[in-house]
Protein backbone atom coordinates (compact mmCIF):
# COMPACT_ATOMS: atom_id res chain seq x y z
CA UNK A 1 0.00 0.00 0.00
CA UNK A 2 1.71 2.67 -1.40
CA UNK A 3 2.01 5.72 -3.67
CA UNK A 4 4.28 5.60 -6.35
CA UNK A 5 5.55 8.86 -7.91
CA UNK A 6 7.45 9.33 -11.38
CA UNK A 7 9.09 12.93 -11.73
CA UNK A 8 10.24 13.10 -15.03
CA UNK A 9 11.76 9.56 -15.54
CA UNK A 10 14.00 9.27 -18.80
CA UNK A 11 16.39 5.77 -19.39
CA UNK A 12 18.80 5.84 -21.75
CA UNK A 13 21.11 3.15 -22.23
CA UNK A 14 24.25 5.16 -24.21
CA UNK A 15 23.12 6.90 -27.35
CA UNK A 16 20.41 4.94 -27.16
CA UNK A 17 17.31 6.69 -25.52
CA UNK A 18 14.41 3.70 -23.90
CA UNK A 19 11.94 6.03 -21.97
CA UNK A 20 11.47 9.88 -21.82
CA UNK A 21 9.65 12.11 -19.93
CA UNK A 22 7.66 9.68 -17.59
CA UNK A 23 5.58 11.40 -15.37
CA UNK A 24 2.61 9.58 -13.15
CA UNK A 25 1.31 9.46 -10.17
CA UNK A 26 0.14 6.03 -8.89
CA UNK A 27 -2.29 6.29 -5.73
CA UNK A 28 -2.01 4.04 -2.93
CA UNK A 29 -3.75 0.40 -3.47
CA UNK A 30 -4.29 1.25 -7.42
CA UNK A 31 -3.48 -2.02 -9.72
CA UNK A 32 -1.61 -0.51 -13.04
CA UNK A 33 -1.34 -2.13 -15.94
CA UNK A 34 1.36 -1.04 -18.08
CA UNK A 35 0.89 -1.75 -22.03
CA UNK A 36 2.59 -1.03 -25.47
CA UNK A 37 4.13 -2.90 -27.96
CA UNK A 38 6.94 -5.00 -27.68
CA UNK A 39 10.37 -3.02 -26.90
CA UNK A 40 8.89 0.24 -25.89
CA UNK A 41 10.33 0.11 -22.43
CA UNK A 42 7.54 -1.39 -20.28
CA UNK A 43 10.02 -3.80 -18.53
CA UNK A 44 12.89 -1.35 -18.33
CA UNK A 45 10.22 0.82 -16.30
CA UNK A 46 9.28 -1.61 -14.05
CA UNK A 47 13.13 -2.78 -13.38
CA UNK A 48 13.77 1.05 -12.36
CA UNK A 49 10.78 0.48 -10.14
CA UNK A 50 12.44 -2.53 -8.95
CA UNK A 51 15.46 -1.09 -8.18
CA UNK A 52 17.32 -3.73 -10.84
CA UNK A 53 18.34 -0.24 -12.84
CA UNK A 54 18.28 2.77 -12.08
CA UNK A 55 16.89 6.21 -13.95
CA UNK A 56 19.20 7.79 -15.94
CA UNK A 57 17.21 11.08 -15.48
CA UNK A 58 14.26 12.29 -12.60
CA UNK A 59 13.27 10.48 -10.24
CA UNK A 60 11.05 7.63 -8.84
CA UNK A 61 9.58 8.22 -5.02
CA UNK A 62 7.60 5.97 -3.34
CA UNK A 63 5.71 7.61 -0.41
CA UNK A 64 7.75 10.38 -0.97
CA UNK A 65 10.67 8.79 -0.54
CA UNK A 66 13.58 8.16 -3.44
CA UNK A 67 13.79 4.57 -4.37
CA UNK A 68 16.59 3.25 -3.00
CA UNK A 69 19.23 1.54 -5.59
CA UNK A 70 18.59 -1.66 -5.20
CA UNK A 71 15.81 -4.47 -4.94
CA UNK A 72 13.98 -4.69 -1.62
CA UNK A 73 11.59 -6.63 0.81
CA UNK A 74 9.20 -3.14 0.14
CA UNK A 75 8.93 -4.37 -3.73
CA UNK A 76 8.01 -8.04 -4.53
CA UNK A 77 7.98 -9.34 -7.81
CA UNK A 78 6.98 -11.88 -10.20
CA UNK A 79 8.17 -12.49 -13.30
CA UNK A 80 7.29 -14.62 -15.84
CA UNK A 81 9.48 -17.56 -16.02
CA UNK A 82 12.64 -18.17 -13.15
CA UNK A 83 10.59 -16.81 -10.11
CA UNK A 84 10.85 -19.41 -7.64
CA UNK A 85 13.65 -21.49 -6.70
CA UNK A 86 14.25 -24.69 -8.14
CA UNK A 87 15.76 -26.54 -4.87
CA UNK A 88 13.57 -25.24 -2.61
CA UNK A 89 9.68 -27.47 -2.32
CA UNK A 90 7.11 -25.41 -2.61
CA UNK A 91 6.84 -24.68 1.14
CA UNK A 92 10.38 -24.00 0.95
CA UNK A 93 9.77 -21.47 -1.46
CA UNK A 94 7.19 -19.91 0.74
CA UNK A 95 8.59 -19.77 3.60
CA UNK A 96 11.99 -18.64 2.20
CA UNK A 97 10.78 -14.96 2.70
CA UNK A 98 10.27 -15.43 6.61
CA UNK A 99 13.48 -17.50 7.33
CA UNK A 100 15.40 -14.53 5.43
CA UNK A 101 13.61 -11.96 7.76
CA UNK A 102 13.70 -13.81 10.92
CA UNK A 103 17.33 -15.26 10.95
CA UNK A 104 19.69 -13.10 9.47
CA UNK A 105 22.27 -15.38 10.03
CA UNK A 106 21.42 -18.58 9.41
CA UNK A 107 18.36 -17.72 7.33
CA UNK A 108 16.61 -21.07 8.57
CA UNK A 109 14.31 -20.97 11.42
CA UNK A 110 13.56 -23.60 13.65
CA UNK A 111 11.72 -24.81 16.90
CA UNK A 112 8.08 -23.02 17.48
CA UNK A 113 9.06 -20.22 15.02
CA UNK A 114 9.44 -22.47 12.31
CA UNK A 115 6.52 -24.54 13.06
CA UNK A 116 4.40 -20.66 13.19
CA UNK A 117 6.07 -19.97 9.65
CA UNK A 118 5.29 -23.07 7.98
CA UNK A 119 1.35 -23.15 9.44
CA UNK A 120 1.65 -19.58 7.68
CA UNK A 121 3.10 -20.44 4.57
CA UNK A 122 0.61 -23.84 4.79
CA UNK A 123 -2.44 -21.58 4.83
CA UNK A 124 -1.29 -19.18 2.23
CA UNK A 125 -1.02 -22.19 -0.27
CA UNK A 126 -4.18 -23.82 0.66
CA UNK A 127 -5.48 -20.02 -0.51
CA UNK A 128 -4.08 -19.63 -3.91
CA UNK A 129 -4.82 -23.41 -4.53
CA UNK A 130 -2.06 -25.15 -3.92
CA UNK A 131 -2.76 -27.38 -1.48
CA UNK A 132 -1.37 -30.89 -1.25
CA UNK A 133 1.64 -29.90 -3.15
CA UNK A 134 3.94 -28.49 -0.33
CA UNK A 135 6.20 -30.86 -0.75
CA UNK A 136 6.49 -30.96 -4.44
CA UNK A 137 9.69 -29.42 -6.25
CA UNK A 138 8.82 -26.79 -8.69
CA UNK A 139 9.64 -28.32 -11.76
CA UNK A 140 6.74 -30.95 -10.82
CA UNK A 141 4.71 -27.92 -11.05
CA UNK A 142 2.67 -26.75 -14.13
CA UNK A 143 3.56 -22.99 -15.20
CA UNK A 144 -0.05 -21.98 -14.05
CA UNK A 145 0.47 -23.41 -10.83
CA UNK A 146 4.42 -22.51 -10.48
CA UNK A 147 3.24 -18.84 -10.78
CA UNK A 148 0.48 -19.15 -8.31
CA UNK A 149 3.56 -20.37 -6.16
CA UNK A 150 5.77 -17.14 -7.28
CA UNK A 151 2.39 -14.66 -6.02
CA UNK A 152 2.44 -16.88 -2.61
CA UNK A 153 5.97 -16.58 -2.11
CA UNK A 154 6.25 -12.44 -2.58
CA UNK A 155 3.29 -12.58 -0.48
CA UNK A 156 4.40 -13.91 2.51
CA UNK A 157 7.25 -11.38 3.13
CA UNK A 158 4.24 -8.40 3.24
CA UNK A 159 5.63 -6.25 0.68
CA UNK A 160 4.31 -2.91 -0.04
CA UNK A 161 4.27 -3.47 -3.75
CA UNK A 162 3.69 -6.02 -5.83
CA UNK A 163 5.42 -5.93 -9.39
CA UNK A 164 4.85 -8.23 -11.94
CA UNK A 165 6.49 -9.07 -15.19
CA UNK A 166 4.33 -10.51 -17.93
CA UNK A 167 3.47 -12.93 -15.09
CA UNK A 168 0.74 -15.10 -16.93
CA UNK A 169 2.11 -14.40 -20.33
CA UNK A 170 3.36 -17.65 -20.98
CA UNK A 171 -0.13 -19.55 -19.83
CA UNK A 172 -2.91 -21.85 -21.30
CA UNK A 173 -5.85 -18.98 -21.67
CA UNK A 174 -8.13 -21.66 -19.08
CA UNK A 175 -5.55 -21.29 -16.50
CA UNK A 176 -4.72 -17.84 -17.18
CA UNK A 177 -8.14 -17.22 -16.33
CA UNK A 178 -7.95 -18.80 -13.00
CA UNK A 179 -5.26 -17.37 -12.21
CA UNK A 180 -6.67 -13.64 -12.98
CA UNK A 181 -9.52 -14.41 -10.28
CA UNK A 182 -7.03 -15.47 -8.13
CA UNK A 183 -4.81 -12.23 -8.45
CA UNK A 184 -8.27 -10.34 -8.15
CA UNK A 185 -8.85 -12.03 -4.88
CA UNK A 186 -5.44 -11.60 -3.50
CA UNK A 187 -4.98 -7.85 -4.67
CA UNK A 188 -8.58 -7.12 -2.69
CA UNK A 189 -7.08 -9.07 0.16
CA UNK A 190 -4.10 -8.08 1.22
CA UNK A 191 -2.62 -4.73 1.01
CA UNK A 192 -1.08 -3.97 -2.18
CA UNK A 193 -0.57 -1.70 -4.66
CA UNK A 194 0.09 -3.43 -8.22
CA UNK A 195 2.46 -2.63 -11.32
CA UNK A 196 1.83 -5.23 -13.90
CA UNK A 197 3.78 -5.55 -17.49
CA UNK A 198 1.49 -7.31 -20.00
CA UNK A 199 0.90 -7.59 -23.54
CA UNK A 200 -2.53 -8.51 -23.13
CA UNK A 201 -5.27 -6.11 -23.10
CA UNK A 202 -7.94 -8.04 -22.10
CA UNK A 203 -5.78 -9.03 -18.86
CA UNK A 204 -4.97 -5.28 -18.56
CA UNK A 205 -8.29 -4.03 -18.57
CA UNK A 206 -9.92 -6.44 -17.07
CA UNK A 207 -7.47 -7.15 -13.90
CA UNK A 208 -6.40 -3.07 -13.40
CA UNK A 209 -7.70 0.01 -11.86
CA UNK A 210 -6.15 2.01 -14.83
CA UNK A 211 -3.98 0.98 -17.58
CA UNK A 212 -0.98 2.74 -19.14
CA UNK A 213 0.17 2.85 -22.67
CA UNK A 214 3.54 3.53 -23.54
CA UNK A 215 4.46 4.15 -26.88
CA UNK A 216 7.27 5.76 -29.01
CA UNK A 217 6.16 8.84 -30.66
CA UNK A 218 8.55 8.76 -33.12
CA UNK A 219 9.02 5.76 -35.22
CA UNK A 220 10.97 6.79 -38.16
CA UNK A 221 14.34 4.37 -38.16
CA UNK A 222 16.56 7.89 -38.10
CA UNK A 223 14.79 8.57 -34.96
CA UNK A 224 14.60 5.74 -33.10
CA UNK A 225 17.55 6.16 -31.04
CA UNK A 226 17.12 9.08 -29.67
CA UNK A 227 13.49 9.56 -28.91
CA UNK A 228 12.34 7.28 -26.06
CA UNK A 229 8.63 6.12 -25.63
CA UNK A 230 6.79 7.79 -23.46
CA UNK A 231 3.08 7.72 -21.59
CA UNK A 232 0.94 7.97 -24.74
CA UNK A 233 -2.76 6.89 -22.95
CA UNK A 234 -3.75 6.84 -19.08
CA UNK A 235 -6.76 5.15 -18.43
CA UNK A 236 -8.88 5.11 -15.49
CA UNK A 237 -10.90 1.52 -16.09
CA UNK A 238 -15.04 3.02 -15.84
CA UNK A 239 -16.77 2.26 -13.34
CA UNK A 240 -14.15 2.38 -10.97
CA UNK A 241 -12.34 -0.51 -9.16
CA UNK A 242 -11.76 -0.26 -5.87
CA UNK A 243 -10.05 -2.35 -3.32
CA UNK A 244 -12.48 -3.58 -0.71
CA UNK A 245 -10.20 -4.54 1.82
CA UNK A 246 -9.81 -1.86 4.92
CA UNK A 247 -7.00 -1.85 7.38
CA UNK A 248 -7.27 -5.45 8.21
CA UNK A 249 -7.06 -6.28 5.17
CA UNK A 250 -4.88 -9.46 5.31
CA UNK A 251 -7.48 -11.14 7.28
CA UNK A 252 -10.44 -10.66 4.98
CA UNK A 253 -12.57 -14.22 4.68
CA UNK A 254 -10.95 -16.60 2.06
CA UNK A 255 -12.72 -16.91 -1.36
CA UNK A 256 -14.50 -13.68 -1.14
CA UNK A 257 -14.59 -11.50 -4.10
CA UNK A 258 -15.87 -8.23 -4.83
CA UNK A 259 -19.85 -8.23 -6.34
CA UNK A 260 -20.56 -6.22 -8.88
CA UNK A 261 -17.92 -4.59 -10.48
CA UNK A 262 -16.53 -7.27 -12.17
CA UNK A 263 -15.03 -7.18 -15.48
CA UNK A 264 -16.79 -4.32 -17.18
CA UNK A 265 -16.56 -3.04 -20.36
CA UNK A 266 -14.02 -0.63 -20.48
CA UNK A 267 -14.84 3.08 -21.40
CA UNK A 268 -14.57 4.31 -25.33
CA UNK A 269 -10.75 4.95 -24.90
CA UNK A 270 -10.39 1.63 -24.30
CA UNK A 271 -11.96 0.71 -27.36
CA UNK A 272 -9.44 2.97 -29.73
CA UNK A 273 -6.67 1.26 -27.97
CA UNK A 274 -7.51 -1.75 -28.82
CA UNK A 275 -7.85 -1.39 -32.14
CA UNK A 276 -4.55 0.31 -32.54
CA UNK A 277 -2.68 -3.02 -31.21
CA UNK B 1 14.46 -46.57 -40.83
CA UNK B 2 16.79 -43.81 -40.60
CA UNK B 3 20.04 -44.50 -38.05
CA UNK B 4 18.74 -41.40 -36.00
CA UNK B 5 15.39 -42.67 -35.14
CA UNK B 6 16.63 -46.02 -34.21
CA UNK B 7 17.19 -46.39 -30.65
CA UNK B 8 18.52 -49.81 -29.17
CA UNK B 9 16.35 -51.54 -26.43
CA UNK B 10 17.38 -52.53 -22.78
CA UNK B 11 19.31 -55.98 -23.67
CA UNK B 12 20.92 -54.50 -26.96
CA UNK B 13 21.89 -51.68 -24.94
CA UNK B 14 24.14 -53.90 -23.13
CA UNK B 15 25.75 -56.01 -25.63
CA UNK B 16 26.41 -52.99 -27.11
CA UNK B 17 27.86 -51.40 -23.96
CA UNK B 18 29.81 -54.81 -23.85
CA UNK B 19 31.13 -55.28 -26.84
CA UNK B 20 34.19 -52.52 -26.97
CA UNK B 21 35.39 -53.92 -24.04
CA UNK B 22 35.14 -57.21 -25.37
CA UNK B 23 36.83 -56.96 -28.34
CA UNK B 24 39.40 -55.00 -26.60
CA UNK B 25 40.19 -58.18 -24.35
CA UNK B 26 40.45 -60.26 -27.43
CA UNK B 27 42.93 -58.24 -29.23
CA UNK B 28 45.15 -58.12 -26.53
CA UNK B 29 44.68 -62.15 -25.84
CA UNK B 30 45.37 -62.84 -29.34
CA UNK B 31 48.04 -61.08 -29.65
CA UNK B 32 49.47 -62.31 -26.40
CA UNK B 33 49.07 -65.87 -26.77
CA UNK B 34 50.80 -65.50 -30.45
CA UNK B 35 53.89 -63.86 -29.09
CA UNK B 36 53.75 -66.41 -26.43
CA UNK B 37 53.63 -68.98 -28.99
CA UNK B 38 56.93 -67.84 -30.45
CA UNK B 39 58.60 -66.85 -27.41
CA UNK B 40 57.31 -68.68 -23.75
CA UNK B 41 59.41 -65.63 -22.30
CA UNK B 42 57.96 -62.66 -23.61
CA UNK B 43 57.39 -60.31 -21.02
CA UNK B 44 55.00 -57.64 -23.08
CA UNK B 45 52.02 -59.09 -23.22
CA UNK B 46 51.52 -61.77 -20.87
CA UNK B 47 49.02 -64.29 -20.70
CA UNK B 48 45.87 -64.22 -17.96
CA UNK B 49 47.53 -66.89 -16.02
CA UNK B 50 50.89 -64.75 -15.12
CA UNK B 51 48.67 -61.79 -14.40
CA UNK B 52 46.49 -63.17 -11.97
CA UNK B 53 49.60 -65.14 -10.13
CA UNK B 54 50.86 -61.40 -9.98
CA UNK B 55 47.99 -60.06 -8.73
CA UNK B 56 47.93 -62.46 -6.09
CA UNK B 57 51.06 -62.07 -4.95
CA UNK B 58 50.58 -58.03 -5.03
CA UNK B 59 47.18 -58.10 -3.41
CA UNK B 60 47.25 -61.08 -1.34
CA UNK B 61 50.35 -61.75 0.10
CA UNK B 62 52.34 -60.08 2.69
CA UNK B 63 55.37 -58.98 1.24
CA UNK B 64 58.06 -60.26 3.45
CA UNK B 65 60.03 -56.78 3.12
CA UNK B 66 58.14 -54.50 4.43
CA UNK B 67 55.07 -56.97 6.01
CA UNK B 68 52.52 -55.27 3.85
CA UNK B 69 50.06 -56.05 1.37
CA UNK B 70 51.45 -54.37 -1.22
CA UNK B 71 48.42 -53.46 -3.39
CA UNK B 72 46.17 -52.68 -0.32
CA UNK B 73 48.99 -50.14 0.87
CA UNK B 74 49.92 -48.64 -2.60
CA UNK B 75 45.93 -48.15 -2.81
CA UNK B 76 45.51 -46.63 0.52
CA UNK B 77 48.99 -44.59 0.07
CA UNK B 78 47.00 -42.90 -3.17
CA UNK B 79 44.26 -42.70 -2.40
CA UNK B 80 45.09 -40.67 0.96
CA UNK B 81 46.62 -38.30 -1.01
CA UNK B 82 44.36 -37.88 -4.02
CA UNK B 83 41.45 -37.39 -1.29
CA UNK B 84 42.84 -35.41 0.66
CA UNK B 85 43.58 -32.80 -2.54
CA UNK B 86 40.53 -33.33 -3.93
CA UNK B 87 38.87 -32.14 -0.31
CA UNK B 88 40.85 -28.87 -0.32
CA UNK B 89 40.33 -28.22 -4.06
CA UNK B 90 36.46 -28.65 -3.63
CA UNK B 91 35.71 -26.81 -0.19
CA UNK B 92 38.14 -23.69 -1.72
CA UNK B 93 36.59 -24.28 -4.69
CA UNK B 94 33.22 -23.75 -3.27
CA UNK B 95 33.90 -21.12 -1.39
CA UNK B 96 35.99 -18.76 -3.95
CA UNK B 97 33.55 -20.00 -6.86
CA UNK B 98 29.99 -18.30 -5.01
CA UNK B 99 32.58 -15.15 -4.44
CA UNK B 100 33.58 -14.70 -7.45
CA UNK B 101 30.18 -15.80 -9.40
CA UNK B 102 27.89 -13.26 -6.69
CA UNK B 103 29.95 -10.46 -6.80
CA UNK B 104 31.22 -8.47 -9.29
CA UNK B 105 34.15 -6.68 -7.47
CA UNK B 106 35.40 -10.22 -6.15
CA UNK B 107 34.75 -11.65 -10.13
CA UNK B 108 37.02 -8.53 -11.56
CA UNK B 109 39.58 -8.51 -8.71
CA UNK B 110 40.49 -12.60 -8.91
CA UNK B 111 38.45 -13.34 -12.10
CA UNK B 112 41.46 -12.89 -14.84
CA UNK B 113 43.99 -13.81 -12.47
CA UNK B 114 42.02 -17.36 -11.86
CA UNK B 115 42.14 -17.85 -15.58
CA UNK B 116 45.66 -17.15 -16.27
CA UNK B 117 46.43 -19.67 -13.00
CA UNK B 118 44.43 -22.07 -14.61
CA UNK B 119 46.73 -21.95 -17.83
CA UNK B 120 50.39 -22.73 -15.65
CA UNK B 121 51.09 -26.23 -16.26
CA UNK B 122 50.78 -27.93 -13.59
CA UNK B 123 53.76 -30.57 -13.77
CA UNK B 124 56.26 -27.77 -14.86
CA UNK B 125 55.62 -26.23 -11.43
CA UNK B 126 56.47 -29.88 -9.91
CA UNK B 127 60.59 -29.03 -9.63
CA UNK B 128 59.73 -26.38 -8.05
CA UNK B 129 56.95 -27.80 -5.43
CA UNK B 130 59.78 -30.66 -4.56
CA UNK B 131 62.26 -28.36 -4.13
CA UNK B 132 60.45 -25.78 -1.85
CA UNK B 133 57.85 -28.14 0.10
CA UNK B 134 60.22 -31.44 0.30
CA UNK B 135 59.67 -34.77 -1.26
CA UNK B 136 57.17 -35.79 1.47
CA UNK B 137 53.61 -35.83 1.12
CA UNK B 138 52.71 -32.22 0.87
CA UNK B 139 54.06 -31.54 -2.56
CA UNK B 140 52.26 -34.73 -4.15
CA UNK B 141 49.13 -32.85 -2.42
CA UNK B 142 50.18 -29.56 -3.33
CA UNK B 143 50.57 -30.54 -6.96
CA UNK B 144 47.03 -31.82 -7.41
CA UNK B 145 45.68 -28.80 -5.51
CA UNK B 146 47.25 -26.52 -8.26
CA UNK B 147 46.56 -28.81 -11.16
CA UNK B 148 42.83 -28.79 -10.52
CA UNK B 149 41.77 -26.09 -8.22
CA UNK B 150 42.00 -22.69 -10.83
CA UNK B 151 40.03 -25.11 -13.41
CA UNK B 152 37.37 -25.48 -10.48
CA UNK B 153 37.09 -22.03 -9.46
CA UNK B 154 36.69 -20.49 -12.70
CA UNK B 155 34.31 -23.66 -13.67
CA UNK B 156 32.07 -22.77 -10.92
CA UNK B 157 32.25 -19.24 -11.10
CA UNK B 158 30.86 -19.85 -14.37
CA UNK B 159 28.14 -21.62 -13.02
CA UNK B 160 27.13 -19.41 -10.01
CA UNK B 161 26.91 -16.52 -12.82
CA UNK B 162 24.74 -18.74 -14.76
CA UNK B 163 22.05 -18.50 -12.17
CA UNK B 164 18.89 -16.82 -13.77
CA UNK B 165 19.25 -12.79 -12.77
CA UNK B 166 15.66 -13.16 -11.67
CA UNK B 167 16.76 -15.42 -8.91
CA UNK B 168 18.87 -12.98 -7.39
CA UNK B 169 16.66 -10.27 -7.90
CA UNK B 170 13.69 -12.20 -6.51
CA UNK B 171 15.44 -13.54 -3.23
CA UNK B 172 16.55 -9.50 -2.76
CA UNK B 173 12.74 -8.74 -2.87
CA UNK B 174 12.54 -11.37 -0.14
CA UNK B 175 14.88 -8.94 1.85
CA UNK B 176 17.98 -11.49 1.50
CA UNK B 177 21.09 -9.96 2.47
CA UNK B 178 24.21 -10.83 0.21
CA UNK B 179 24.84 -13.30 3.09
CA UNK B 180 21.88 -14.85 2.45
CA UNK B 181 21.72 -15.10 -1.18
CA UNK B 182 25.00 -16.93 -0.65
CA UNK B 183 23.80 -19.37 1.85
CA UNK B 184 20.20 -20.16 0.46
CA UNK B 185 20.30 -19.68 -3.05
CA UNK B 186 23.81 -19.77 -4.58
CA UNK B 187 25.16 -22.48 -2.62
CA UNK B 188 22.65 -24.85 -2.60
CA UNK B 189 22.29 -24.82 -6.02
CA UNK B 190 25.91 -24.81 -6.35
CA UNK B 191 26.75 -27.70 -4.84
CA UNK B 192 25.11 -30.42 -7.71
CA UNK B 193 27.32 -28.40 -9.85
CA UNK B 194 29.96 -28.75 -7.67
CA UNK B 195 29.88 -32.47 -7.87
CA UNK B 196 29.69 -32.41 -12.12
CA UNK B 197 33.04 -29.89 -11.89
CA UNK B 198 34.84 -32.61 -9.33
CA UNK B 199 33.75 -35.28 -11.70
CA UNK B 200 35.38 -33.57 -14.71
CA UNK B 201 38.52 -32.98 -12.74
CA UNK B 202 38.89 -36.88 -11.85
CA UNK B 203 40.95 -37.47 -14.88
CA UNK B 204 43.16 -34.43 -14.31
CA UNK B 205 43.54 -35.24 -10.42
CA UNK B 206 44.89 -39.10 -11.08
CA UNK B 207 47.07 -37.61 -13.95
CA UNK B 208 48.94 -35.28 -11.74
CA UNK B 209 49.18 -37.80 -8.46
CA UNK B 210 50.47 -40.83 -10.77
CA UNK B 211 53.02 -38.12 -12.22
CA UNK B 212 54.49 -36.96 -8.69
CA UNK B 213 53.96 -40.46 -7.13
CA UNK B 214 56.26 -41.71 -10.42
CA UNK B 215 58.63 -39.13 -9.71
CA UNK B 216 59.73 -39.19 -6.03
CA UNK B 217 57.97 -41.37 -3.54
CA UNK B 218 57.93 -44.98 -1.86
CA UNK B 219 54.74 -45.86 -2.03
CA UNK B 220 51.34 -45.61 -3.83
CA UNK B 221 49.69 -47.03 -7.57
CA UNK B 222 52.28 -44.43 -9.30
CA UNK B 223 55.45 -45.36 -7.34
CA UNK B 224 54.34 -49.45 -7.99
CA UNK B 225 53.90 -49.22 -11.77
CA UNK B 226 57.36 -47.10 -12.13
CA UNK B 227 59.25 -49.14 -10.11
CA UNK B 228 58.24 -52.57 -11.54
CA UNK B 229 58.80 -51.47 -15.19
CA UNK B 230 62.28 -51.20 -14.73
CA UNK B 231 62.00 -55.30 -14.80
CA UNK B 232 59.34 -55.24 -17.67
CA UNK B 233 57.31 -56.38 -15.15
CA UNK B 234 53.61 -56.23 -17.37
CA UNK B 235 52.21 -59.01 -15.32
CA UNK B 236 52.38 -56.09 -13.06
CA UNK B 237 51.54 -52.91 -14.13
CA UNK B 238 48.76 -53.93 -16.46
CA UNK B 239 46.64 -55.37 -13.29
CA UNK B 240 47.58 -52.07 -11.72
CA UNK B 241 46.33 -49.84 -14.62
CA UNK B 242 43.11 -51.69 -14.81
CA UNK B 243 42.97 -51.39 -10.87
CA UNK B 244 43.25 -47.73 -11.08
CA UNK B 245 40.80 -47.31 -13.92
CA UNK B 246 38.66 -48.94 -11.97
CA UNK B 247 39.29 -47.00 -8.69
CA UNK B 248 38.88 -43.89 -10.97
CA UNK B 249 35.25 -44.99 -12.50
CA UNK B 250 33.56 -45.87 -9.06
CA UNK B 251 34.48 -42.66 -7.70
CA UNK B 252 32.92 -41.20 -10.61
CA UNK B 253 29.97 -43.20 -10.35
CA UNK B 254 29.51 -42.99 -6.79
CA UNK B 255 29.85 -38.91 -7.25
CA UNK B 256 26.81 -39.12 -9.84
CA UNK B 257 25.00 -41.86 -7.43
CA UNK B 258 25.60 -39.02 -4.82
CA UNK B 259 24.61 -36.00 -6.92
CA UNK B 260 21.06 -37.34 -7.92
CA UNK B 261 20.58 -38.48 -4.60
CA UNK B 262 21.02 -35.76 -2.58
CA UNK B 263 19.80 -33.51 -4.87
CA UNK B 264 16.78 -34.86 -6.63
CA UNK B 265 15.23 -31.45 -8.05
CA UNK B 266 18.78 -30.58 -9.83
CA UNK B 267 18.14 -33.38 -12.85
CA UNK B 268 15.32 -30.95 -14.73
CA UNK B 269 16.82 -27.95 -13.70
CA UNK B 270 19.75 -29.95 -15.96
CA UNK B 271 17.21 -30.88 -18.16
CA UNK B 272 16.01 -26.84 -18.92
Amino acid sequence: MSAIRFEDVWKEYGDHIVLERITMEVEPRAFIALVGPSGCGKTTLLRMLLGEEQPSRGKILVDGKVLPGEPDADRGVVFQRYSVFPHLTVLQNVMLGRELRDAKLTARLFGAARRAARDEAMTLLAEVGLAGQESKYPSALSGGMQQRLALAQAIMRGPKILLLDEPFGALDPGIRADIHLLMKRLWNETRLTVVMVTHDLSEAFGLATRVIALERQRNRPEERERYGATVSRDLEIFPRRTANAGPAGHSAPIGTTRSGKEHQPGRPGALVLKEQS
Amino acid sequence: MRLVNIRPGRQVRFYLLALPFLLVAIAYFLGSSARLAQNPNDKLLPALPSMVQSVKQMAFEVDPRTGNYLMLSDTVASLGRLGSALAISTVAALVLGIVIGLLPGANALLGPFVSVTSMVPPLALLPILFIVMGLGENSKVALIVIGTLPCMIRDLAMKVQELPREQIIKAQTLGASTWQIALRVAAPQTLPRLIDVLRLQLGPAWLFLIAAEAIASDSGLGYRIFLVRRYLAMDVIIPYVVWITLLAFTVDFGLRVLQRRLFPWFASVRAE
